[in-house]
């Protein structure tokens, strides 16, 4: 059984979004995510100062056994990747809601994909989404 | 066995089944005017006799000049090891096999192969080979684009001085995918890239800088220079080099302040012989950082449960069976056996051999253009250092020139006027290893005659 954190905002794509006490949002791929993908052995995060539209490819997952792309739930510019997964991609399935973090964005206010609370992604993941 | 297993009879039921009228009617949606038809000119089936002997009367329609052409394909020689040991059962495919871990001759070839290639251009990782020289610097254009993540422009700088065909080729393959190549113009008094033309771009936001070495020409650029112009200018370096001069020259990987960050190339030098255009077969390595970048099969070294040493596929995650269309190529066929057939070839020269080969290139060369700028009205057009090709202006164009020599069976040089008609009446001619000494003075004296009786008509 995976972790969903009632406190997050989640996609169908399996990222979750932290709004941080900054106004900047914090974003990540599930506890369901990571363990569909197995062991990560790469990721590509976005580089500071990139603008993203809801619903770009904004990093790369590669675990032993499948590449998948994570999608931007909101538009904005990119304010960090997460540097520590360049050498520990591992964060991810050890803590991917804390230090497996991915991206901080800083919103620019246009057009949100569709998110989900915590019982509704919890429904997703139950429907074999 | 048919190579096609199908019957009349399954065939018939297969149309039947999904309303088909005839193997005609599949192709109903492709308009009349586009389809071939009949292939005029291509005679009904051959036999095999009659196939040999078409094949035998072209091939010495051929003949076999005395060849001083280079112009991107080299004549070596090739010791007789290499296509006894090619054309082994065991390895005589240009496949990488399925279930490609069952096949641990085929991979651990592959695994020397890429270390050599490494070692050579002085790069850390090595893909198993593309198809030839120009695609791999199609396939150099766009990793770096992907590579380097803070250029938004997908703009490359591709000097005058890299090989025409390459060009061609390379702006065929990318452009589509919305790269732009844009030339860098050769300084006429040098043969190089005139630096004047790279300082334009000082400042502007260009993804890579490809980097010839030695040039179209035969000259050798000042690549520590253009490494570190490009460095200071936020640009990635593409190395396009030739693999028999990385023997004598500084690799790559050692270009001006932190090296090339792509270096790619053509190993048909490497025990391929000419053969009417082909096959080729592309090398290309890269610096660690940008391997997820890096197109191609890799082949690497492992241990299994046991803890014991193999070969295996590895960072497959790039490749179209797993990434699709976020794949890093489309390309995804190497050339397994002229990679083999490298890798034999390098194995049997080893570094003091391909030294050796290398610097009689560079010794060839010299005896070629000191003995035909003896004869009146031939020139050496550029003064600096060159490997094993240089440009000659005469005082008449070069087509007839070598259309007469050919008629004496010496292939004398790529006429310029075509790609550089800057250059005036210009050829590039070539002396490697397997020129000698008669062959250069035979050359000069048939030159010396064409010439004189051109200049009494």
């Amino acid at each position: 059984m995976s972790q969903i954190p009632a406190d997050l905002r989640y996609t169908k794509s399996h990222e979750w979004m932290r709004t941080l006490p900054d106004g900047t949002v914090e974003i990540g791929i599930t506890d369901h995510a990571q363990q569909s993908l197995g062991d990560l052995v790469f990721v590509e995060v976005p580089e500071p100062g990139r603008r993203l539209a809801a619903g770009d490819a904004c990093a790369v997952v590669e675990s032993v056994k499948a590449a998948s792309d994570v999608y931007s739930p909101l538009a904005g510019e990119v304010v960090a990747g997460n540097p520590g997964l360049a050498a520990q991609p591992e964060l991810i399935n050890r803590d991917p809601y804390g230090e497996g973090w991915i991206l901080r964005l800083k919103p620019s206010g246009g057009a949100a994909a569709e998110s989900l609370d915590a019982a509704g992604y919890e429904a997703v993941t139950a429907s074999g989404g | 066995m048919p190579y096609i297993p199908h019957t009349q009879d399954d065939v018939g039921v297969m149309l039947e089944r999904i309303g088909a009228a005839s193997i005609d009617d599949l192709f109903d949606e492709i308009p009349q005017a586009l389809r071939v038809g009949a292939l005029a000119g291509v005679p009904d089936a051959l036999s095999e006799m009659e196939v040999s002997r078409l094949a035998a009367e072209r091939a010495a329609a051929d003949g076999r000049p005395l060849n001083f052409i280079g112009a991107g394909a080299y004549e070596h020689h090739i010791p007789a090891p290499v296509w006894a040991l090619v054309t082994r059962g065991e390895i005589y495919s240009a496949y990488t096999p399925y279930q490609a871990e069952a096949s641990q001759g085929t991979l651990q070839i592959m695994y020397e192969y890429q270390s050599m290639i490494a070692g050579l251009t002085g790069m850390d990782v090595s893909n198993a080979s593309l198809y030839d020289g120009a695609s791999a610097l199609a396939e150099a254009c766009l990793m770096a684009v992907r590579a380097h993540r803070r250029s938004t422009s997908a703009r490359i700088l591709l000097p005058e001085t890299v090989n025409p065909a390459w060009r061609h080729v390379a702006r065929a393959i990318t452009e589509g995918q919305g790269l732009r190549l844009e030339t860098v113009a050769c300084d006429p008094a040098t043969g190089r890239i005139d630096p004047h033309a790279l300082a334009a771009h000082a400042g502007e936001d260009v993804t890579a800088l490809v980097v010839p070495q030695p040039n179209f020409f035969g000259q050798l650029e000042d690549a520590d220079a253009l490494t570190r112009w490009a460095r200071a200018n936020g640009a990635l370096v593409i190395a396009a080099v030739n693999p028999v001069s990385l023997a004598v020259m500084k690799p790559p990987g050692e270009w001006g302040d932190g090296g090339a960050d792509i270096a790619c190339g053509d190993a048909q030098p490497f025990g391929v012989p000419l053969s009417s255009g082909g096959p080729y077969v592309g090398f290309m390595a890269c610096r660690a950082e940008h391997v997820r970048q890096l197109p191609g099969r890799i082949a690497g070294r492992t241990v299994d449960v046991e803890g014991r040493p193999g070969f295996t596929l590895t960072l497959q995650a790039r490749e179209q069976h797993i990434r699709r269309a976020k794949a890093t190529s489309n390309i995804c066929t190497n050339q397994g056996l002229l990679m083999t057939a490298a890798t034999i070839h390098l194995a049997l020269l080893g570094p003091a051999g391909l030294e050796r080969v290398a610097r009689a290139c560079i010794a060839r060369t010299g005896e070629l253009v000191d003995a035909l700028t003896r004869l009146p009205g031939v020139q050496a057009a550029f003064p600096g250092p060159r490997f094993h090709e240089a440009v000659l202006r005469l005082e008449r164009p070069a087509g007839p020139v070598l259309e007469a020599l050919a008629a004496g069976g010496i292939a004398g040089g790529f006429d310029l006027a075509r790609d550089y008609p800057w250059l005036g009446d210009a050829l590039l001619v070539c002396a490697t290893e397997t020129r000698t000494t008669s062959d250069i003075e035979a050359y000069a004296r048939a030159l010396g005659a064409v010439l004189g009786r051109a200049a009494a008509a």
